[in-house]
């Protein structure tokens, strides 16, 4: 039997019986459709949170002080960490194939300017924060490069402060109030939103030396640190192993960079995508079962068929051949269908709803219409063996 | 053509052996026409259906052709099937969503012939049997003689030696009964051998051989 023949034998059972069919078709598409859209919105959501997470750039470091582990007997003084000071953060610059280094110092403070009160995030940081987290400076300039330990009292706004504080009258030159100390206006930051439900509009930035003071801290909070891209990670790792263990006598501080955080995120985001995709997947397996069904009573149906076929000269592959392709043909446009649902209604909600991330890949509709079309071929096995064994004496006898 | 030796076919009914055909000893030479009468239970059908090899035989040779084909297996079967025997059923046995036309072919798309060839052989039967202007038709929006016809012409497709006919007026009026007939016993002109199961004696009569059986077992040959 020549392919296009099947095809044609199959199409005209497929439309013979158009409402059966379609109901049949209909269980897996609605599969196919679940499996689609719930994979689109966890896709959407992964997608949507890395790029969250990125957009502080991928080849970032951050060092922490202080080290998870347990330590055992009596750590005496040996068990204390020591806190990352300025000293250490610019002992970092030495490595060759580090791009910027910035301190971080955070907390809350009041500011104060133009009669106004408010509480906002100040953030300690050095003249190299802008490239290093890739925020930049929309009007004026940046914290100035200078002896970190004699920084002067400078501030750049975030949007937010400055609109909340200065309104639309030029801020750059005035005074604003940090925790009761006068800090000089030189720039505002460009807006970034929110991330994550930080506001990092709502905060201003001074010398991260200043604010060790005004938060009356013995550190850093944490060092940021670029590398140029083409450089293994475990190098740039080691690299900073090697200065800061040799200042502080002990790795007594934690690295966290950005690569592997985002891999770490990824996988666990792909772990719900996965998840909720299997969800649908249970519906996909219901529409299967519609198709073993569908295809049990049809071969109960036609045995008198079967029968003439086997006379005709039709062996007994032929026949197990012409029921899977049936059955194969019925899932394999359900899942069409059920993919350009899916995708469609994906779509609509995303435009509905813009705040929802969507997004399909390929590679996911691929393998969920081989997923379907394999469903159709586990389903029809059974029947299709059935009517392939059918003794032809019997089956004519049928009427 | 078709040589039986001591064939027999039993059937196991409710744990009990049942015999519906008993050593059969039967010759039969190419172009033959041969009818098989008797009452039903007599055997008859049994034995069409170890001929058309539907059916394999408990015990005995059956020979077609001069190799023996007692013991083909499906796959082989189906091949002498295809290549050297056509059906003819009382109930017609067309397949109800096809026309036609593609239920004519159906032998031909089954043993896989080209489709060029295909359908040149499909326009040659449908012109002979006079059924060109119902091609598209399906087996519902045709009468009996014409459904019987499609049904003969779809046997013939593959050029049989051998057609085996069960009752093929039974479900018609005597006069497309004996259309149908005519048809048949046309194809004998052309050395095919037919072979017809009946009850009627009036369409059985004409045949150049006929058997009668009872019981299993041939019991009675009369030749005209």
């Amino acid at each position: 039997m020549l392919l296009p023949d099947l095809i044609r034998l199959t199409t005209s059972s497929f439309l013979a019986y158009r409402m059966r069919s379609f109901l049949t078709g209909l269980g897996i598409a609605i599969g196919i459709t679940a499996v689609i859209l719930l994979t689109s919105i966890g896709e959407g959501l992964h997608q949507f949170v890395l790029a969250e997470f990125s957009q502080f750039g991928t080849n970032l470091i951050g060092i922490q002080p202080g080290k998870t582990q347990t330590q055992g007997g009596n750590v005496g003084i040996f068990g204390s960490s020591r806190p990352l000071s300025l000293d250490d953060a610019e002992s970092l610059r030495r490595l060759p194939y580090i791009e910027y280094v910035s301190p971080s110092v955070q907390g809350n403070a009041e500011l104060r300017a133009n009669g106004k009160t408010r509480r906002s995030t100040i953030y300690g940081v050095g003249h190299e924060m802008p490239q290093a987290l890739r925020i930049y400076v929309r009007t004026g300039s940046f914290l100035p490069e200078e002896d970190p330990n004699q920084a002067r009292a400078m501030v750049v706004l975030g949007a937010k402060v400055r609109q909340e504080l200065f309104g639309d009258s030029n801020p750059l030159g005035s005074y604003l109030r940090v925790g009761g100390q006068r800090y000089r206006v030189i720039g505002v930051m460009e807006p970034k939103g929110q991330i994550l439900g930080f506001d990092l509009d709502d905060s201003v930035y001074i010398p991260a030396a200043r604010a060790m003071e005004l938060f009356n801290r013995p550190g850093l909070m944490e060092i940021h640190v670029t590398y140029l891209p083409d450089v293994a990670l475990a190098r740039v790792e080691a690299g900073i192993r090697s200065v800061l263990t040799a200042r502080h006598g002990r790795e007594d501080y934690t690295l966290i960079s950005q690569q592997q955080s985002l891999e770490v995120l990824g996988s666990v985001l792909d772990v719900i995508t996965f998840a909720v995709g299997a969800l649908g997947g249970i519906s996909l397996l219901v529409g299967g079962v519609g198709i073993l069904t569908i295809m049990t009573m049809a071969v109960t149906e036609r045995t008198a068929e079967i029968g003439l076929l086997r006379a005709l000269g039709a062996r007994e592959k032929q026949i197990l051949v012409l029921f899977l392709g049936e059955a194969i043909l019925l899932s394999a446009l359900g899942g069409l269908a059920g993919l350009a649902l899916g995708i469609a209604i994906a779509q609509g909600l995303h435009w509905l709803f813009p705040a929802l991330p969507v997004h399909t890949p390929w590679l996911f509709a691929v393998l969920a219409e081989i997923s379907a079309v394999s469903i159709g071929l586990a389903a029809g096995v059974m029947p299709a063996l059935r009517a392939a064994r059918l003794d032809p004496v019997e089956a004519l006898r049928t009427s | 053509m078709i040589e039986f030796k001591r064939v027999s076919r039993s059937f196991m009914v409710g744990g009990q052996e049942v015999a519906a055909l008993r050593d059969i000893d039967l010759n039969i030479a190419a172009g033959d026409y041969v009818s098989i009468m008797g009452p039903s239970g007599s055997g008859k059908s049994t034995l069409l259906n170890l001929i058309g090899l539907l059916d394999r035989p408990s015990s005995g040779i059956y020979r077609l052709d001069g190799g023996n084909v007692t013991d083909l297996d499906d796959q082989q079967q189906a091949r002498v099937r295809s290549e050297k025997i056509g059906f003819v059923f009382q109930s017609f046995h067309l397949i109800p969503r096809l026309s036609a036309a593609m239920n004519i072919e159906l032998p031909l798309i089954l043993a896989g012939i080209p489709p060029a060839e295909r359908r040149a052989r499909v326009t040659a039967l449908l012109e002979n049997y006079g059924l060109t202007d119902r091609a598209e038709h399906r087996p519902d929006q045709l009468s009996g003689g014409q459904k019987q016809r499609v049904a003969i012409a779809r046997a013939t497709s593959m050029h049989p030696a051998v057609l085996l006919a069960d009752e093929p007026t039974g479900n018609l009026d005597q006069t497309t009964g004996r259309e149908v007939i005519n048809l048949l016993e046309k194809l004998t002109e052309q050395n095919v051998t037919l072979i017809m199961v009946t009850h009627d004696p009036a369409i059985g009569g004409r045949a150049m051989r006929q058997l009668h059986m009872v019981d299993g077992r041939i019991t009675n040959e009369s030749n005209t």
